[in-house]
Protein backbone atom coordinates (compact mmCIF):
# COMPACT_ATOMS: atom_id res chain seq x y z
CA UNK A 1 0.00 0.00 0.00
CA UNK A 2 1.38 3.39 -0.96
CA UNK A 3 1.05 6.54 1.13
CA UNK A 4 -1.98 7.97 -0.69
CA UNK A 5 -4.08 4.89 0.12
CA UNK A 6 -3.13 5.10 3.81
CA UNK A 7 -3.99 8.82 3.82
CA UNK A 8 -7.32 8.05 2.16
CA UNK A 9 -8.24 5.38 4.70
CA UNK A 10 -7.34 7.65 7.60
CA UNK A 11 -8.98 10.78 6.18
CA UNK A 12 -12.24 8.89 5.61
CA UNK A 13 -12.53 8.36 9.35
CA UNK A 14 -11.90 11.96 10.38
CA UNK A 15 -14.66 14.43 11.19
CA UNK A 16 -13.97 17.42 13.39
CA UNK A 17 -10.34 16.59 14.11
CA UNK A 18 -7.82 19.26 13.15
CA UNK A 19 -5.14 17.96 10.81
CA UNK A 20 -1.57 19.19 10.38
CA UNK A 21 -0.11 17.62 7.25
CA UNK A 22 3.53 17.12 6.31
CA UNK A 23 5.43 18.94 3.56
CA UNK A 24 5.47 17.74 -0.03
CA UNK A 25 3.53 14.83 -1.46
CA UNK A 26 1.72 13.93 1.79
CA UNK A 27 -0.05 17.32 1.72
CA UNK A 28 -0.67 17.13 -2.01
CA UNK A 29 -2.15 13.66 -1.66
CA UNK A 30 -4.36 14.64 1.27
CA UNK A 31 -5.56 17.73 -0.61
CA UNK A 32 -6.37 15.55 -3.62
CA UNK A 33 -8.12 12.82 -1.62
CA UNK A 34 -10.16 15.25 0.47
CA UNK A 35 -9.85 18.96 1.15
CA UNK A 36 -11.27 20.55 4.29
CA UNK A 37 -10.86 23.73 6.34
CA UNK A 38 -9.77 21.38 9.14
CA UNK A 39 -6.57 20.73 7.17
CA UNK A 40 -3.40 22.76 7.60
CA UNK A 41 -1.10 21.95 4.69
CA UNK A 42 2.46 22.65 5.76
CA UNK A 43 4.15 23.71 2.54
CA UNK A 44 7.65 24.29 3.92
CA UNK A 45 9.47 23.91 7.26
CA UNK A 46 10.34 20.21 7.04
CA UNK A 47 10.16 18.58 10.46
CA UNK A 48 7.78 21.10 12.02
CA UNK A 49 4.44 19.30 11.58
CA UNK A 50 4.57 17.56 14.96
CA UNK A 51 5.65 20.80 16.65
CA UNK A 52 2.82 22.81 15.10
CA UNK A 53 0.47 20.04 16.19
CA UNK A 54 1.82 20.14 19.73
CA UNK A 55 1.40 23.93 20.01
CA UNK A 56 -2.15 23.65 18.72
CA UNK A 57 -3.09 20.95 21.24
CA UNK A 58 -1.72 22.99 24.12
CA UNK A 59 -3.66 26.08 23.03
CA UNK A 60 -7.12 24.56 22.57
CA UNK A 61 -9.07 21.40 23.31
CA UNK A 62 -9.99 19.92 19.95
CA UNK A 63 -8.29 16.73 18.80
CA UNK A 64 -5.32 17.26 16.55
CA UNK A 65 -4.06 14.63 14.12
CA UNK A 66 -0.58 15.20 12.70
CA UNK A 67 0.26 13.38 9.48
CA UNK A 68 4.05 13.26 9.58
CA UNK A 69 6.78 11.38 7.69
CA UNK A 70 9.73 9.23 8.74
CA UNK A 71 12.33 11.62 7.30
CA UNK A 72 10.68 14.58 8.99
CA UNK A 73 10.46 12.87 12.36
CA UNK A 74 14.16 12.02 12.07
CA UNK A 75 14.92 15.69 11.32
CA UNK A 76 13.07 16.93 14.43
CA UNK A 77 13.45 13.98 16.77
CA UNK A 78 13.53 16.22 19.85
CA UNK A 79 9.87 16.87 19.18
CA UNK A 80 9.02 13.36 20.42
CA UNK A 81 10.71 14.19 23.72
CA UNK A 82 8.87 17.49 24.07
CA UNK A 83 5.52 15.92 23.16
CA UNK A 84 6.05 13.14 25.69
CA UNK A 85 6.89 15.64 28.43
CA UNK A 86 4.01 18.00 27.65
CA UNK A 87 1.71 14.99 27.32
CA UNK A 88 -1.21 16.54 25.40
CA UNK A 89 -4.29 14.33 25.67
CA UNK A 90 -5.64 15.59 22.36
CA UNK A 91 -2.64 14.82 20.13
CA UNK A 92 -2.40 11.92 17.71
CA UNK A 93 0.92 11.74 15.88
CA UNK A 94 0.64 9.59 12.78
CA UNK A 95 3.94 8.80 11.07
CA UNK A 96 3.60 7.67 7.47
CA UNK A 97 6.77 5.62 7.21
CA UNK A 98 7.91 4.70 3.71
CA UNK A 99 11.51 4.35 4.93
CA UNK A 100 12.53 7.12 2.57
CA UNK A 101 12.42 10.78 1.61
CA UNK A 102 9.49 10.18 -0.70
CA UNK A 103 8.87 13.71 -1.88
CA UNK A 104 12.42 14.20 -3.12
CA UNK A 105 12.71 10.96 -5.06
CA UNK A 106 12.50 8.22 -2.43
CA UNK A 107 16.09 8.27 -1.23
CA UNK A 108 16.48 5.88 1.76
CA UNK A 109 16.06 7.26 5.27
CA UNK A 110 17.44 5.67 8.44
CA UNK A 111 13.90 4.53 9.24
CA UNK A 112 15.00 1.45 7.30
CA UNK A 113 17.22 0.42 10.20
CA UNK A 114 15.66 2.27 13.15
CA UNK A 115 12.16 1.27 14.18
CA UNK A 116 10.31 4.52 14.85
CA UNK A 117 7.66 2.76 16.91
CA UNK A 118 10.30 1.35 19.26
CA UNK A 119 11.87 4.78 19.36
CA UNK A 120 8.58 6.38 20.43
CA UNK A 121 8.07 3.69 23.06
CA UNK A 122 11.55 4.21 24.45
CA UNK A 123 10.90 7.95 24.71
CA UNK A 124 7.94 7.02 26.87
CA UNK A 125 4.83 7.06 24.65
CA UNK A 126 2.29 4.79 26.36
CA UNK A 127 -0.28 4.68 23.58
CA UNK A 128 1.27 3.35 20.40
CA UNK A 129 -0.35 1.70 17.39
CA UNK A 130 0.87 0.06 14.24
CA UNK A 131 -1.30 0.29 11.11
CA UNK A 132 -0.59 -2.41 8.60
CA UNK A 133 -3.53 -4.71 7.92
CA UNK A 134 -7.03 -3.82 6.74
CA UNK A 135 -8.28 -4.55 10.24
CA UNK A 136 -5.82 -2.05 11.73
CA UNK A 137 -7.20 0.67 9.46
CA UNK A 138 -10.80 -0.28 10.26
CA UNK A 139 -9.94 0.17 13.94
CA UNK A 140 -8.56 3.67 13.44
CA UNK A 141 -11.69 5.03 15.16
CA UNK A 142 -10.37 3.47 18.38
CA UNK A 143 -7.08 5.25 17.88
CA UNK A 144 -8.97 8.53 17.58
CA UNK A 145 -10.72 7.86 20.86
CA UNK A 146 -7.55 7.01 22.76
CA UNK A 147 -6.33 9.52 25.31
CA UNK A 148 -3.11 11.02 23.99
CA UNK A 149 -0.40 11.58 23.29
CA UNK A 150 -0.79 8.77 20.79
CA UNK A 151 1.91 7.59 18.38
CA UNK A 152 0.71 5.78 15.27
CA UNK A 153 3.23 4.05 13.06
CA UNK A 154 1.94 3.53 9.52
CA UNK A 155 4.11 1.34 7.33
CA UNK A 156 3.66 2.16 3.65
CA UNK A 157 5.47 1.40 0.40
CA UNK A 158 7.46 4.15 -1.28
CA UNK A 159 5.68 5.97 -4.08
CA UNK A 160 4.06 9.32 -4.76
CA UNK A 161 0.69 9.61 -6.47
CA UNK A 162 0.41 11.68 -9.63
CA UNK A 163 -1.44 14.58 -8.00
CA UNK A 164 -1.17 18.32 -8.69
CA UNK A 165 0.35 20.91 -6.38
CA UNK A 166 -1.92 22.69 -3.92
CA UNK A 167 -3.49 25.75 -5.50
CA UNK A 168 -4.18 27.58 -2.24
CA UNK A 169 -2.20 30.56 -1.01
CA UNK A 170 -0.47 29.94 2.33
CA UNK A 171 -2.40 32.87 3.85
CA UNK A 172 -5.64 31.24 2.70
CA UNK A 173 -4.66 27.87 4.20
CA UNK A 174 -3.93 29.63 7.49
CA UNK A 175 -6.99 31.88 7.65
CA UNK A 176 -9.55 29.23 6.81
CA UNK A 177 -7.89 26.82 9.25
CA UNK A 178 -7.97 29.44 12.02
CA UNK A 179 -11.62 30.14 11.20
CA UNK A 180 -12.29 26.44 11.63
CA UNK A 181 -10.40 26.27 14.95
CA UNK A 182 -12.56 29.12 16.26
CA UNK A 183 -15.80 27.60 14.95
CA UNK A 184 -15.95 24.99 17.70
CA UNK A 185 -13.60 25.30 20.62
CA UNK B 1 14.67 48.33 37.64
CA UNK B 2 15.97 44.76 37.49
CA UNK B 3 16.39 43.49 33.91
CA UNK B 4 14.61 40.11 34.19
CA UNK B 5 11.72 41.68 36.11
CA UNK B 6 11.36 44.31 33.37
CA UNK B 7 11.19 41.71 30.59
CA UNK B 8 8.69 39.59 32.53
CA UNK B 9 6.44 42.56 33.30
CA UNK B 10 6.66 43.69 29.69
CA UNK B 11 5.57 40.25 28.47
CA UNK B 12 2.63 40.39 30.87
CA UNK B 13 1.50 43.81 29.79
CA UNK B 14 1.89 42.77 26.15
CA UNK B 15 -0.62 39.99 26.84
CA UNK B 16 1.77 37.14 26.06
CA UNK B 17 0.17 33.93 27.32
CA UNK B 18 2.28 31.24 25.64
CA UNK B 19 6.07 31.01 25.99
CA UNK B 20 8.57 28.49 24.66
CA UNK B 21 12.10 28.62 25.95
CA UNK B 22 15.61 27.30 25.74
CA UNK B 23 18.03 28.59 28.38
CA UNK B 24 20.79 31.15 28.23
CA UNK B 25 22.49 32.22 31.48
CA UNK B 26 20.72 35.54 31.12
CA UNK B 27 17.26 34.03 30.71
CA UNK B 28 17.13 31.79 33.78
CA UNK B 29 15.22 34.19 36.01
CA UNK B 30 12.65 35.11 33.37
CA UNK B 31 12.08 31.43 32.64
CA UNK B 32 11.38 30.84 36.31
CA UNK B 33 8.95 33.73 36.51
CA UNK B 34 7.13 32.54 33.41
CA UNK B 35 7.03 29.00 34.75
CA UNK B 36 5.45 30.12 38.02
CA UNK B 37 2.79 32.17 36.23
CA UNK B 38 -0.38 30.10 35.90
CA UNK B 39 -1.72 32.45 33.19
CA UNK B 40 1.17 31.60 30.88
CA UNK B 41 1.65 28.21 29.24
CA UNK B 42 5.40 27.54 29.35
CA UNK B 43 6.94 24.91 27.08
CA UNK B 44 10.66 24.22 27.41
CA UNK B 45 11.94 22.94 24.05
CA UNK B 46 14.85 20.83 22.84
CA UNK B 47 15.78 23.16 19.99
CA UNK B 48 14.63 26.67 19.13
CA UNK B 49 13.42 25.63 15.69
CA UNK B 50 10.95 23.30 17.34
CA UNK B 51 9.88 26.15 19.61
CA UNK B 52 8.92 28.27 16.60
CA UNK B 53 6.81 25.42 15.21
CA UNK B 54 5.05 25.06 18.56
CA UNK B 55 4.37 28.82 18.68
CA UNK B 56 2.86 28.79 15.17
CA UNK B 57 0.46 26.06 16.31
CA UNK B 58 -0.34 27.88 19.53
CA UNK B 59 -1.09 31.07 17.60
CA UNK B 60 -3.56 29.19 15.40
CA UNK B 61 -5.13 27.94 18.62
CA UNK B 62 -5.67 31.52 19.80
CA UNK B 63 -2.57 32.22 21.89
CA UNK B 64 -0.16 35.16 21.89
CA UNK B 65 3.24 33.46 21.63
CA UNK B 66 6.78 34.44 22.52
CA UNK B 67 10.11 32.62 22.50
CA UNK B 68 12.88 33.10 25.06
CA UNK B 69 16.16 32.20 23.40
CA UNK B 70 19.84 32.91 23.00
CA UNK B 71 20.77 34.52 19.70
CA UNK B 72 22.55 31.27 18.78
CA UNK B 73 19.09 29.75 18.50
CA UNK B 74 18.38 32.09 15.60
CA UNK B 75 20.91 30.07 13.65
CA UNK B 76 18.95 26.92 14.51
CA UNK B 77 15.73 28.47 13.27
CA UNK B 78 16.43 30.19 9.96
CA UNK B 79 14.38 27.78 7.85
CA UNK B 80 11.32 27.70 10.08
CA UNK B 81 11.31 31.51 10.20
CA UNK B 82 11.46 31.75 6.41
CA UNK B 83 9.35 28.82 5.27
CA UNK B 84 6.72 28.84 8.02
CA UNK B 85 6.56 32.28 9.65
CA UNK B 86 7.28 34.40 6.60
CA UNK B 87 5.39 32.13 4.23
CA UNK B 88 2.16 32.08 6.25
CA UNK B 89 2.56 35.40 8.06
CA UNK B 90 2.69 34.22 11.66
CA UNK B 91 3.46 36.69 14.45
CA UNK B 92 5.78 35.89 17.33
CA UNK B 93 7.79 37.90 19.82
CA UNK B 94 11.42 36.77 19.88
CA UNK B 95 13.15 37.70 23.13
CA UNK B 96 16.83 37.09 22.42
CA UNK B 97 19.74 37.27 24.80
CA UNK B 98 22.35 38.66 22.42
CA UNK B 99 25.69 37.14 23.28
CA UNK B 100 28.94 37.96 21.53
CA UNK B 101 28.33 41.68 21.89
CA UNK B 102 30.53 44.24 23.67
CA UNK B 103 31.74 42.80 26.97
CA UNK B 104 31.56 39.14 25.87
CA UNK B 105 34.05 36.90 27.67
CA UNK B 106 33.56 33.76 25.55
CA UNK B 107 35.11 33.88 22.10
CA UNK B 108 32.81 31.09 20.95
CA UNK B 109 29.86 33.48 21.15
CA UNK B 110 31.38 36.15 18.92
CA UNK B 111 30.79 34.83 15.37
CA UNK B 112 27.06 34.19 15.83
CA UNK B 113 26.80 37.37 17.86
CA UNK B 114 28.11 39.33 14.90
CA UNK B 115 25.98 37.46 12.38
CA UNK B 116 22.75 37.89 14.34
CA UNK B 117 21.61 41.34 13.12
CA UNK B 118 22.51 40.43 9.56
CA UNK B 119 20.64 37.13 9.73
CA UNK B 120 17.59 39.05 10.96
CA UNK B 121 18.04 41.56 8.14
CA UNK B 122 18.34 38.76 5.58
CA UNK B 123 15.06 37.31 6.86
CA UNK B 124 13.50 40.79 6.84
CA UNK B 125 12.68 40.47 10.52
CA UNK B 126 12.45 43.81 12.29
CA UNK B 127 14.05 44.11 15.72
CA UNK B 128 14.59 46.49 18.60
CA UNK B 129 17.47 46.63 21.04
CA UNK B 130 16.40 48.25 24.26
CA UNK B 131 19.50 49.25 26.20
CA UNK B 132 18.06 49.44 29.71
CA UNK B 133 15.23 47.67 31.58
CA UNK B 134 12.93 50.73 31.52
CA UNK B 135 13.23 50.86 27.76
CA UNK B 136 12.43 47.14 27.44
CA UNK B 137 9.38 47.60 29.63
CA UNK B 138 8.07 50.18 27.20
CA UNK B 139 9.19 48.68 23.87
CA UNK B 140 8.21 45.01 24.30
CA UNK B 141 4.41 45.56 24.52
CA UNK B 142 4.59 47.94 21.55
CA UNK B 143 6.65 45.39 19.62
CA UNK B 144 4.02 42.71 20.15
CA UNK B 145 1.28 45.02 18.84
CA UNK B 146 3.48 45.65 15.82
CA UNK B 147 4.12 41.93 15.31
CA UNK B 148 0.43 41.11 15.51
CA UNK B 149 -0.59 43.96 13.23
CA UNK B 150 2.03 43.06 10.66
CA UNK B 151 1.52 39.29 11.18
CA UNK B 152 5.28 38.90 11.38
CA UNK B 153 8.00 37.79 13.75
CA UNK B 154 9.59 40.62 15.71
CA UNK B 155 12.92 40.50 17.49
CA UNK B 156 14.03 42.02 20.80
CA UNK B 157 17.82 41.90 21.11
CA UNK B 158 19.08 42.22 24.66
CA UNK B 159 22.84 42.58 24.59
CA UNK B 160 25.35 41.82 27.32
CA UNK B 161 25.18 45.21 28.96
CA UNK B 162 21.41 45.06 29.22
CA UNK B 163 21.65 42.34 31.86
C1 LIG C 1 15.18 21.58 5.68
C2 LIG C 1 14.81 20.84 4.47
N1 LIG C 1 15.60 19.85 4.01
C3 LIG C 1 15.23 19.15 2.91
C4 LIG C 1 14.09 19.46 2.23
C5 LIG C 1 13.68 18.69 1.01
N2 LIG C 1 12.56 17.79 1.32
C6 LIG C 1 11.26 18.14 1.11
S1 LIG C 1 10.20 16.91 1.50
C7 LIG C 1 11.45 15.89 1.93
C8 LIG C 1 11.18 14.48 2.33
C9 LIG C 1 10.45 14.32 3.61
O1 LIG C 1 10.46 12.95 3.92
P1 LIG C 1 9.36 12.31 4.82
O2 LIG C 1 9.11 13.17 5.98
O3 LIG C 1 9.75 10.90 5.09
O4 LIG C 1 8.06 12.37 3.92
P2 LIG C 1 7.66 11.53 2.60
O5 LIG C 1 7.77 12.49 1.46
O6 LIG C 1 8.57 10.37 2.50
O7 LIG C 1 6.26 11.12 2.85
C10 LIG C 1 12.69 16.53 1.80
C11 LIG C 1 13.98 15.88 2.09
C12 LIG C 1 13.32 20.53 2.74
N3 LIG C 1 12.16 20.91 2.15
N4 LIG C 1 13.69 21.20 3.83
MG1 LIG D 1 9.16 9.18 4.14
Amino acid sequence: MERIEAIKRIAEQLNDELVICNIGFPSRELYHVKDSPTHFYMLGSMGMASSIGLGLTLAQERKVVVLDGDGSVLMNMGSLVTIYNQSPENLILVVLDNECYGSTGSQCSYAKTVDLLELAKSVGFKETFLLKSDVDYKNFKNVLETKGPVFVHVKVDPGNADVPIIDLEPEKIKSRFMGEVKRID
Amino acid sequence: MESSQAVYEALKSAGIDFVVSLPCVNLGKIMEMVDCDSDIIHVPVTREEEGFGICAGAFMGGKNPAILMQNSGLGNSVNVLASLFKLYNFPILMIMSHRGTVGEFMSAQVPMGKATPRVLDALEIAYFHPKIPEEALKIIPEAWILAKTASAPLGILLDINFW
